[in-house]
């Protein structure tokens, strides 16, 4: 049971991604690029996920002591603006305003017969591994 | 402005929004976990004991996605890109180093974080959504993409 809530909480995400446009990068680009037909699609989806998070969580928090299969609640617990974070961001950012993809809907579309998807993510997860090495 | 944008469309947006978020919720209340794909992802890559199985559950749920859309409501997922195969490659290097470099993306700070109110993730959010702003714009500007 504790392994098949975090699968069916994937397919929820995947299918919002779908259902909002998201897991489509052109949908993405009309958002970003505003130079174009501009749409404030991506800007809707984001206002209902936080909307339903942010309403949520506290509920969560207050209702459960603990998590249904862990002991505790991993949140991040630093405060500081370092100069990882901004960095981090600004070299996303500009991966992201290239290419109209951001993990998760990369991430959806492996096995939705795109090619460029399956390109996007390939290059993703090296650039991950280079992250990931390179912090420790 | 787009003059014949279709704001029914905005309706749609907002629903799939509301299961990002609801979904966010479960994983939170079940495995006490923020829904950060870039860090759930990541940290597979270099793997601690014990904290593997509901990461891989979870990324196996997201990308059965299209199968299971295509069985059960027949929907084609559409995924359009103008962008020449050079640029979707370095595009992916980027968001893979960056989201590592800056501990997150739009899911974990833009979603989960930006909720929290974490002023970590707010500052992520606004320079990653400008920076991605600034690059859409001026990339189909110079390519007319």
């Amino acid at each position: 049971m504790s392994l098949i809530i975090p699968f069916i909480t994937g397919l929820i995400f995947g299918v919002g991604l779908v259902v909002s446009g998201m897991s489509n990068p052109a949908n993405v680009i009309a958002f970003l690029d505003l130079a174009g037909n501009w749409d404030p699609g991506l800007g809707f989806v984001m206002a209902g996920a936080v909307l339903t998070f942010g309403i949520g969580f506290p509920l969560i928090r207050k209702k459960q002591g603990k998590p249904l299969f862990s002991t505790t609640f991993t949140l991040p617990t630093s405060t500081e603006l370092d100069r990882p974070l901004i960095i981090g961001a600004i070299i996303f950012g500009i991966g992201w305003g290239i290419g109209g993809f951001c993990p998760g809907p990369a991430l959806v579309n492996v096995l939705s017969g795109s090619t460029q998807g399956l390109l996007f993510v390939a290059s993703m997860l090296i650039g991950m591994l280079v992250g990931v090495y390179r912090k420790s | 402005m787009n003059d014949g944008f279709d704001y029914s469309s905005l309706i749609p947006s907002f629903l799939g929004g509301v299961l990002i978020g609801a979904a966010a919720l479960l994983l939170m209340a079940s495995h006490g976990r923020i829904m950060g794909i870039s860090g759930i992802t990541s940290r597979l890559l270099k793997p601690k004991p014990g904290d593997i199985d509901w990461r891989i559950s979870f990324l196996a749920g997201l990308i059965v996605t299209p199968i299971v859309l295509k069985f059960s409501t027949q929907i084609d997922m559409q995924v359009v890109t103008d962008v020449s195969t050079p640029a979707l490659i370095l595009a992916g290097l980027l968001v893979g180093f960056g989201t590592v470099f800056g501990n997150g993306c739009t899911s974990g700070h833009g979603v989960c974080g930006v909720s929290r109110l974490s002023r970590r993730s707010l500052v992520a959010t606004v320079t990653f959504l400008a920076t991605a702003m600034i690059t859409a714009t001026a990339f189909r500007l110079a390519w007319g993409g």
